[in-house]
């Protein structure tokens, strides 16, 4: 008798043992359970209080006449002036960027993809990777000192902006790019080789073709990355109160820039009684061109994942 | 058609299958060397880059002492090149690993959330709310720092230095305005999250799901489990996406420039202002108005920045690169 209530107790034991942790191991993992909860929604307190601080303080600056006026001829505490000289340097200087990385980019891509192998392609893929991680102050240096060599000490203008740009970006799309063309089937290269299509052109009719929504998206968030740079910019290209939107002739102002030389202006001096005068104006610029810039940046990202939602080839 | 073609020998189809290229003809063999020759534009732009950061670096490194303090603004009196680089160097470390230190556990924390801690259909979107983040430029970070952080943590700084004081790092007069290395610190952390946080998840979700399997059938908890399997799995993958994010830190501008009050000290004590500064931030703050030998000195402070992340940033590589040939992954 005793014998079987022993046996079954050391079933319960063990059935216990087996089902629930003891006491001292459910509650570390209770706790770390409860940590790592903690760390995410840590993460987002800076995210939603950085995206609110500048909507609070940004959303009664911008308006219409402030996204269409340039700050030309606008002083102290002025609250006229606007931010479209930024943001047309932005645009078209992100342009010009995009205009050189996107064709180097996805050649070197489909180098990688395509053609890489032995010890070029596996070089290319370590230093695309360790280019990524080039400072973008550098990279404003790298172009500066390069052109300086040929335009002399004091040039700054529209493209050397762009170069710097470029070095920043075309590391983002390779990598990227080189995702989504691995993502091709290679069934599809190779009913085309069987149809006798040379390489080239299966490359750029088929594997492009099915890539298309994929590179697309690559582009789009790799203009998101770098339309936000200061550094190079501000090295670079220079800054300017009025118009210019010839990127190969005198300074540029763009959006990221501006943010920073209003926020280092501080506050304007008004006279007593003075009309027309905001003393805090200055900052109020920054926070509407740091909302107007965020605004971009966040269209970029959403456009570019929707089109690879929406555009992507259906594999079955 | 190329000449070799022309020979119509018996023997030649047979030579034609042997040589690899010989199948390409015509735009086909232009296109690829179209392709390669952008492969080595690639590592020509990153030579350039290395070389013309030299080219002009150089009048500064060779210049004599007195020549330099005549060109550089702040140049301290009777320093070699060696001597007024080094602070910058230090507060440029500091800063960073300040930064990765507080920035590694909470990714890391993170990481583990999406890959296996979030309920399956948020993980996503979760995951997108964070590499937000990455997407916010650094300089409405640095608004953001001076605007809402700084006077948000003031108060922690002074408590920080009231009970901790005795700490190097935390000693020295607490800066009422919080535009401290402290403040700088956090506000790198927050914007190298993302990227630590994007490459240990890509990491934790490669674990072999037989491991993990394994590890909840011997009655695992869940967090014996990430423990067992997850981490020890991911371990080297954590450390070059830490590395990768130490690399990011260190070349970060914006932020710092406009939250720093700088100094040029070898100073730990990151509560203080007017203590230490970083090279980007330093860089961008003369540049504008540099001229002459300043400009060299301070391209040749962006070449020891550069030398730096460089060295990281291969190490993080290789590390990763290493870590692929073993897991069998891709």
């Amino acid at each position: 008798m005793s014998a079987d209530t022993s046996t079954l107790d050391a079933t319960e034991r063990t059935r216990a043992l087996l089902t629930t942790a003891e006491p001292r191991r459910r509650r570390t993992d209770r706790i770390m359970a409860a940590l790592i909860w903690f760390a995410f929604l840590l993460a987002m307190v800076p995210l939603v209080s950085l995206l609110w601080t500048v909507l609070f303080n940004g959303a009664g600056r911008v308006t219409i006449d402030f996204l269409s006026y340039s700050m030309r001829g606008i002083f102290g505490g002025d609250p006229g002036g606007g931010i479209y000289h930024a943001v047309m340097g932005t645009l078209i200087i992100t342009g010009c960027a995009t205009l050189i990385s996107v064709p180097i980019g996805i050649l070197v891509a489909i180098y990688l993809v395509e053609y890489g192998r032995g010890p070029l392609a596996r070089a290319v893929t370590f230093f695309v990777d360790v280019m990524t991680g080039i400072p973008s102050i550098v990279a404003g240096l790298f172009a500066v000192s390069l052109f300086t060599i040929f335009f002399g000490a004091g040039a700054r203008f529209g493209i050397i902006g762009a170069v710097a740009l470029s070095v920043l970006m075309i590391p983002v799309v390779v990598r990227s790019c080189e995702e989504m063309l691995k993502l091709v089937p290679n069934e599809l290269r190779e009913a085309s080789y069987a149809l006798g299509v040379p390489k080239w052109l299966t490359i750029i009719r088929v594997v492009l073709r099915t890539a298309v929504a994929g590179l697309t998206t690559s582009v789009l968030l790799a203009i998101a990355r770098v339309i936000g740079e200061t550094a190079p910019l501000l090295v670079a290209v220079g800054v300017t109160d009025s118009i210019n939107f010839d990127p190969s002739e005198g300074r540029m102002m763009t959006l990221p820039v501006f943010i920073y030389r209003q926020y280092s202006q501080g506050l304007a001096t008004c006279r007593e009684g003075q009309a027309n005068c905001v003393a805090d104006i200055a900052i109020q610029n920054a926070w509407g061109a740091a909302l107007t810039l965020i605004v971009i940046v966040m269209l970029l990202n959403v456009a570019g994942r929707l089109v690879n939602r929406w555009f992507a080839p259906k594999t079955r | 058609m190329t000449t070799t073609d022309s020979p119509p020998a018996p023997v030649a189809p047979v030579r034609r299958r042997r040589s690899s290229g010989d199948t390409e003809r015509g735009f086909s063999r232009t296109f690829r060397w179209i392709a390669t020759g952008s492969g080595a534009l690639i590592l020509a732009t990153l030579a350039a880059v290395a070389l013309f950061l030299i080219v002009r670096a150089w009048p500064a490194m060779t210049a004599s002492e007195a020549e330099l303090a005549d060109a550089v603004p702040r140049y301290p009196d009777d320093t070699s090149f060696l001597a007024y680089v080094g602070p910058l160097v230090f507060g440029t470390l500091l800063a960073a690993v300040l930064a990765l230190l507080m920035a590694t556990p909470v990714a890391m924390g993170i990481a583990l959330f999406i890959s296996h801690y979030a309920p399956r259909r948020l993980a996503q979107i979760l995951g997108y709310l964070v590499d937000l983040l990455a997407a916010i430029p650094s300089v409405v970070y640095g608004l953001w720092g001076v605007a809402v952080l700084a006077p948000a943590v003031a108060p922690v700084w002074t408590w920080l230095n009231e009970w901790f004081g005795w700490f190097p790092l935390f000693a020295g007069n607490v800066s009422p305005t919080a535009r401290t290395l402290a403040t700088v610190s956090v506000v790198l952390a927050v914007m190298i999250l993302p990227i630590i946080t994007a490459v240990s998840r890509e990491v934790f979700l490669q674990t072999p799901k037989l491991h993990e399997e394994a590890a909840l059938a011997l009655g695992a908890t869940r967090w014996e489990m990430v423990r067992t399997a997850v981490l020890p799995f991911g371990q080297s993958g954590v450390i070059s996406a830490a590395m990768l994010g130490l690399g990011r830190a260190l070349g970060e501008t914006m932020a710092v420039l406009m939250i720093l009050s700088p100094g040029f000290l070898y100073s730990f004590k990151i509560l203080q202002a007017a203590q230490q500064q970083t090279i980007a931030a330093y860089i961008a703050l003369d540049f504008p108005e540099a001229s002459g030998l300043a400009v060299n000195a301070l391209i040749a402070t962006g070449l020891a920045l550069f030398v730096i992340t460089l060295a990281v940033n291969m190490a993080a590589r290789a590390i990763v690169a290493r870590r692929k040939d073993f897991s069998g992954a891709n």
